[in-house]
């Protein structure tokens, strides 16, 4: 393991002639939380999704736990990776979706249980027992031959969760985690992340939720318009915000 | 439930309002039922029918038309010829939509010709035509391709480098001349119906698999196919109920294995028209109720996870006590959604 568990070195990201993310740097230690906060339409979740190349970057790096996400460099020159050596990198990253996207046609329990069985083809029982376990963490484990249309927002998040944990990330990814659901079912969410990042799980987290990252976060990116405006210490940026833009912002959600 | 309140008041009693008549109904029921008794009087009193020569016997010691030997037969050849048409067409409908949702130009454009043209042919045209194909071609075999173009090249003459091969007209005439019709015409509709079953699966589904690490073969079969069954399997059975009718067709092959050309033959031997043709009407209305059923199964068996059934019956419930019958009562898989 490197001391870096994220890298990313002057990341451009552009849809046709639209471009959504020029320049991002930043870097995540293991066992860090790292909030991502801004406006919509910043390039927030588009980051996010590059980090697990959902999205191809167009210039610049990314690397996770050392390696280079999506290319290999060989000779000076990238060269794309197949489709199941990018496969082969996903599974150490777990990723959660604000639409949840649980699989509606297999109950909680096949839904986690499906990406150990079928991409690391772990034997079926000892999954089952890891699966009923992680399900029980989340708080769900009365919910586990239920299908997903059965539960509320925040329990389909909850095993959304427990479905990502089931391959053992290194890393994970949430975007928006809370933003479909509820207000009140929003704590129920963030206590089983933050039980996540007790644990020393390592985090990039997209979130509206500045409780969430003054109180969780261990570094805290604010980005706008393509770029990371400021970051620093969530309680330092949020508390007191040096750019004019990261004020406005914080003065209008807090 | 109590019947008080937090405040004291008392629960004032449940509302038992008279129903709205609907007067134009029993007009309506009136008049159906009045046709429906023309219709059976016409039936049952009309010696031309010919039930008898239907069911139970066709004179001379023999069976009813519909019972006859060559008409079972030609009942069984209709069965074949609609599982092998139906399993080619699904198969290589997959095939086709899968291909034409490539990215790749070239695959996706081979898909669009081949829905355009095998849409643009009647089957009838197409059953003809594949009869008829054995004048193209003396023979057909699997080997190198253009090998006789090839043994000029370097000189030999008459190279031939077939594994296999058989006479054309063996092959092509009959049988599975209809088949390959009727099976390579029903791919080009099943490929459309498989496309609109994939895209209409949300995109979050295939990048939550992939998110997960599945290849993009596991996240097709595991994940987008099987959610795509749902829009999938209504139009399917539409076009295997068509599927049974379209068999007839095969006729101009000529394929005799086959339910309408053995009734048929029946009526020119015996000079009977009408009840040879209501036998025909039985017959496929037998086997599309039989597969309606079992299309209601599967139908079920492919919703699971989203409570459609639930909802359909809470729907039906709701419309029968519109029309002052039970009141509604939630399905069990109705709630959640």
């Amino acid at each position: 393991m490197t001391d870096e568990m994220v890298r990313a070195e002057n990341v451009h990201k552009s849809f046709g002639s639209l471009e959504v993310l020029k320049g991002i740097d930043l870097v995540v230690r293991p066992g860090e939380v790292c909030c991502v906060l801004g406006p919509s339409g910043s390039g927030k979740s588009t980051f996010l999704r590059c980090i697990n190349h959902l999205e191809k970057i167009n210039a610049g790096r990314i690397f996770v736990d050392g390696d280079l996400i999506g290319y290999r460099e060989r000779g000076g020159k990238l060269h794309e990776l197949k489709e199941k050596e990018v496969a082969a990198q996903r599974r150490a990253i777990g990723m959660v979706f604000q639409r949840f996207n649980l699989f509606p046609h297999m109950t909680v329990l096949q839904n986690v249980m499906e990406a150990p069985c079928r991409v690391k083809r772990e034997n079926k029982n000892e999954v089952r027992d890891r699966a009923a376990a992680l399900l029980d963490r989340v708080g769900l484990a009365d919910k586990i031959d239920g299908y997903p249309s059965q539960l509320s927002g925040g329990q389909q998040q909850r095993v959304a969760i427990a479905r990502a944990l089931a391959m053992r990330p290194k890393l994970m990814l949430f975007d928006e985690p809370t933003s479909a659901l509820d207000p009140e079912l929003v704590g129920e969410v963030l206590d089983v992340m933050k039980d996540l990042a007790r644990d020393g799980m390592t985090m990039v987290v997209v979130t509206h939720e500045i409780g969430f990252a003054r109180e969780v976060g261990d570094s805290l990116i604010f980005m706008d318009g393509g770029v990371v405006v400021e970051q620093g210490p969530p309680r330092e940026v949020i508390g007191n915000p040096q750019q004019e833009r990261t004020q406005a912002f914080l003065s209008k959600v807090l | 439930m109590t019947t008080e309140t937090e405040t004291g008041r008392a629960r004032p009693e449940a509302i038992k309002a008279v129903p709205v008549r609907h007067p134009g109904r029993w007009v309506a029921i009136a008049v159906l039922t009045v046709l429906v008794a023309m219709f059976l009087h016409l039936v049952l009193t009309n010696d031309r029918f010919n039930w008898r020569f239907i069911f139970v016997s066709m004179g001379e010691g023999k069976r009813g038309a519909m019972f006859t030997g060559p008409v079972l037969e030609g009942l069984r050849g209709t069965l074949l010829l609609t599982v092998l048409a139906m399993l080619i067409g699904v198969g290589l409908g997959i095939v086709v939509a899968i291909m034409r949702l490539s990215t790749n130009p070239i695959l996706s454009s081979v898909a669009f010709v081949y829905t355009w043209v095998f849409r643009a042919l009647p089957r009838l045209v197409l059953a003809i035509l594949f009869g008829n194909l054995g004048i193209l071609w003396e023979r057909i075999g699997f080997g190198l391709p253009f090998d006789q173009q090839i043994g000029n090249l370097f000189g030999i003459h008459d190279l031939n480098a077939q594994f296999y091969s058989i006479k054309a007209t063996d092959l092509l005439s009959g049988f599975l001349a209809g088949v390959l019709a009727l099976g390579l015409s029903e791919a080009a509709y099943m490929a459309e119906i498989v496309r609109a079953g994939i895209q209409s699966v949300d995109e979050g589904q295939s990048e939550a698999a992939s998110a997960l690490g599945l290849s993009r073969g596991q996240v097709l079969r595991r994940i987008v196919l099987p959610q795509a069954m749902r829009v999938i399997v209504p139009p399917t059975g539409n076009e295997t109920i068509a599927m049974v009718k379209d068999t007839s067709l095969v006729a101009f092959v000529p394929v005799t294995f086959e339910l309408f050309f053995q009734l048929q033959a029946i009526s020119s031997r015996t000079f009977v028209v009408l009840p040879v043709l209501i036998a025909a009407c039985l017959w496929y209305l037998i086997i599309c109720s039989v597969l309606m059923v079992v299309q209601f199964f599967v139908e079920r068996y492919f919703s699971r996870g989203y409570g459609t059934a639930g909802k359909a019956r809470m729907r039906l419930s709701g419309l029968a006590a519109e029309q002052g019958g039970a009141a509604p009562t939630p399905g069990p898989g109705g709630a959640g959604i």
